[in-house]
């Protein structure tokens, strides 16, 4: 009686398995696909080891002046090194970036902790950096209290000015989105009509023709005397603006919580502004969650239209800075290091806007 | 028990205060709400006129007859400085209009074409539509027309070094020289029979339908359609003679002559303006091409429909459905975006209404609000369209 042997499995065809078949699957499957294959091959040959030449090989990363972009005919990287500080800072003053620096800290240190799953007491955290971090670092960043110097704000700028419209544009449109978004649900017709006409104008409006609005029209509307700088009069219109918005995205959670909700709350006793805050609201904010990321974000892109009202934002400070006779050519360097800045922010906020979307698909879904 | 029953039905109905009751709290509310939002509009009213005084500031809508004595880079109706600011609010429009309308014919065509790139089998096509959408709808619009305009066109060459293409085309740090078509007698029947075309070929795709139900018996509407729309005002063009010259740019001294200049302001605009947008379009198409169930195609299959036809018949008509809503408001974006053109001086209704007009004049509120009021009517007008559509596509429920 012979022992049965076990004889070693065959290797699977090279037509099924392995790189030639990842090939022949995912590049070849078709004539047309290996056609467009070979196109898109040959467009990426011809583009990509210029580029990377260009921004990387052959570009200049040493020095401190324009004459060390001389040396080859890459891209000039010495520009952006040399303006980091006013791309961060704007003219902050020297002496006091500090204050800007522990601010860019404070809002790490909320951020960051959204991001790990399980970290204890997140949900607080969330609710400190929409309350009491705006004040924190209004006063850090205004100074006039605590032996702090003031520092104007038509001196702020770059990477600091876009981070301040944006969290101070989204932390106040919040409120007011709220209510926006609960009197267009309002069971008073001309409460429901008043806020239907102003979410609608708002949205119906380009965000330029607001930040106009706001610092030629806003004088005409105040008392004699009253005056606004700049920087406020853009935050308010950012404000109007982005409440809008923001009130659309919370309706979309309002109308998702099932009416089963609404009726036991008030099945409890409860009146309306108790309902809402203790039992809709709760649930639908955490809803809307995501959209409200993806609003900062839109919002996050749109800070940089202050430029054409004369505020400095980053792409201002770019733009100011590729102008400078001493420097030539730098254009496509500063519009790339922008770029890149925006890029990321974006871009990590929609993946965590993402994650969350995932992580909350539960509940009401039916 | 029966005592508490008849007590309770000898209780008066209305125990509590009328001002529980919430339908009078509504209307005292409201009452309230609208006191306070009268008094705000008076004040602010009372407030502008009284700073415009002060100011020295006229009002009205009389400067809209003035003279404007100002040019225009880009007109598509007639203007010069001596024509009324009433003209140049209609000059700016026009060229909004013109920018914004081919800006969504482009964005969508190039959006449509990444969504589906982005769904490919292809490895290599499905990466880089990936790449495109994930970088472009990440960096803010403006910088992308900064970087059209500052850093791609303004570097070419001047125009005695243009880049040439066939000796008909030209670029230069001026803009794109094109020959210009110049219609000789006679082509009015060639735009004539342009329009019977399209006219005929709505009546045949009607009477088509019809037969088709009647009958099953299919009809080759698209080479009719084909033939009829392009081929019979070829043959009549042919007829009639030709009767079409070109006008093609050449360079005189230190410019061009001729042809049709399209200024440099505008191209960066326009693909800005149509790139940003398709990488949003792009996701769209690809959801909504997404959001119909597998079941659908694999029906059609067992069917024995072809593929092609499967794809025009029975994926896209869903797809469409899921896609309208979110395309329109894309649209609406690109057209309030288009007002970004302010920022590098293509003269849109932004630039030279609200921005040269308004520093002329100094009547910032009747200029804003006019600015305003014109894209809250495109808007409209937008989302009136697109909602018939999505009516004409949508679910029919029998």
């Amino acid at each position: 009686m012979g022992v049965y042997q076990e004889k070693p499995a065959l290797a699977p065809p090279v037509s099924t398995s392995g790189p030639i078949a990842w090939i022949r699957i995912n590049l070849m499957s078709t004539p047309l696909n290996t056609v467009l294959t070979l196109i898109a091959a040959y467009v990426l040959y011809q583009l990509i080891p210029p580029i990377l030449n260009w921004a990387i090989f052959d570009a200049n990363f040493a020095g401190d002046d324009a004459s060390a972009c001389q040396a080859s005919s890459g891209a000039c990287w010495v520009f952006v090194k040399t303006r980091l500080g006013f791309f961060t800072y704007g003219f902050y003053d020297e002496a006091e970036r500090w204050r800007v620096d522990l601010s860019f800290f404070l809002l790490g240190l909320v951020i960051v902790p959204q991001f790990i799953n399980g970290f204890p007491y997140k949900g607080w955290i969330g609710v400190a950096a929409l309350t009491i971090m705006p004040i924190v670092v209004g006063i850090l960043l205004l100074g006039g209290v605590f032996g702090l110097p003031h520092v104007e704000t038509h001196t702020w700028g770059g990477l600091m000015l876009t981070l301040v419209l944006s969290f101070v544009g989204i932390v106040a449109a919040l409120p007011f989105g709220v209510i926006l978004a609960l009197g267009r649900r309002s069971e008073m017709p001309m409460i429901r009509m008043i806020c239907v006409t102003f979410i609608e104008i708002w949205r119906g409006v380009p965000l330029i023709s607001v930040l106009f609005m706001a610092s030629v029209m806003l004088p005409l509307f105040l008392p004699e005397g009253w005056n606004f700088e700049k920087l406020l009069r853009a935050l308010i219109g950012i404000t109007m603006f982005q409440s809008a918005y923001m009130a659309e995205v919370i309706r979309g959670g309002l109308q998702a919580i099932p009416k089963g909700q609404f009726e036991a709350a008030a099945s409890l006793g409860l009146g309306y502004w108790r309902s809402m805050s203790l039992i809709v609201l709760p649930q639908a904010l955490k809803l809307v969650i995501p959209g409200i990321v993806n609003t900062f974000i839109a919002l996050f892109k749109d800070t940089t239209l202050v430029l054409i009202i004369g505020l400095l934002d980053i792409l201002a400070t770019v733009q100011a800075t590729i102008v400078d006779p001493a420097w030539r050519g730098v254009s496509t360097e500063g519009y790339i290091f922008a770029a890149f800045c925006f890029w990321v922010f974006c871009f990590g906020m929609s993946r965590y806007s993402q994650a969350l979307e995932r992580k909350l698909h539960t509940g009401h879904k039916r | 028990m029966s005592q508490n029953n008849t007590d309770i039905a000898t209780k008066p109905k209305q125990q509590s205060s009328v001002l529980n009751d919430p339908r009078v709290r509504g209307v005292i509310f409201q009452a309230l709400v609208a006191i306070l939002l009268i008094w705000f509009g008076w004040t602010i009213f009372q407030n502008t006129l009284q700073n415009m005084e002060s100011r020295g500031i006229t009002t009205g809508f009389d400067f809209l007859s003035n003279p404007a004595g100002f040019g225009i880079g880009m007109t598509l109706i007639e203007y010069d400085e001596t024509h009324t600011y009433g003209r140049t609010f209609l000059v700016g429009l026009l060229n909004t209009i013109l920018v914004a309308g081919i800006g969504v014919i482009f964005a969508t065509i190039l959006g449509f074409i990444m969504g589906v790139a982005r769904l490919s089998k292809n490895f290599l096509i499905s990466k880089i539509a990936t790449f495109y959408v994930e970088t472009l709808r990440n960096i803010p619009l403006l910088l992308q027309i900064f970087f059209w305009y500052f850093a791609i066109l303004q570097p070419l060459p001047p125009p005695r070094k243009s880049l040439e293409a066939a000796g008909t085309f030209f670029l230069n740090n001026r803009g794109v020289y094109v020959p210009d078509p110049i219609a000789g007698d006679g082509f009015g029947f060639v735009t004539i029979a342009f329009l019977i075309g399209i006219i005929a070929t709505i009546f045949i795709s009607r009477w088509a339908s019809k037969r088709q139900e009647a009958t099953g018996q299919q009809f080759p509407l698209f080479r009719a359609a084909l033939g009829l729309i392009i081929g019979l005002p070829l043959v009549v063009f042919f007829i009639m003679g030709a009767p079409l010259t070109w006008s093609i740019p050449a360079l005189k001294g230190f410019n061009f002559k001729g042809g049709i200049q399209i200024l440099p302001e505008f191209i960066a605009l326009l693909f800005a303006l149509s790139t940003y947008t398709a990488a949003f379009i792009a996701e769209i198409v690809r959801s909504g091409i997404l959001a119909v169930s597998h079941g659908q195609t694999e029906a059609a299959e067992s069917l024995g429909i072809k593929r092609s036809v499967t794809l025009r018949l029975v994926v896209i008509p869903q797809a469409m459905r899921v896609i309208i809503p979110p395309l329109t408001s894309q649209y609406l974006n690109l057209v309030k975006n288009s007002s970004l053109a302010t920022a590098i001086g293509y003269p849109d209704i932004v630039a030279v209404f609200m921005g040269t007009t308004l520093n002329q004049t100094g009547q910032a509120v009747e200029i804003v609000a006019m600015t305003m009021a014109v894209y809250l009517v495109i808007s409209l007008v937008l989302s009136v369209i697109m909602n018939w559509y999505n009516k004409a596509m949508s679910l029919k429920e029998r």
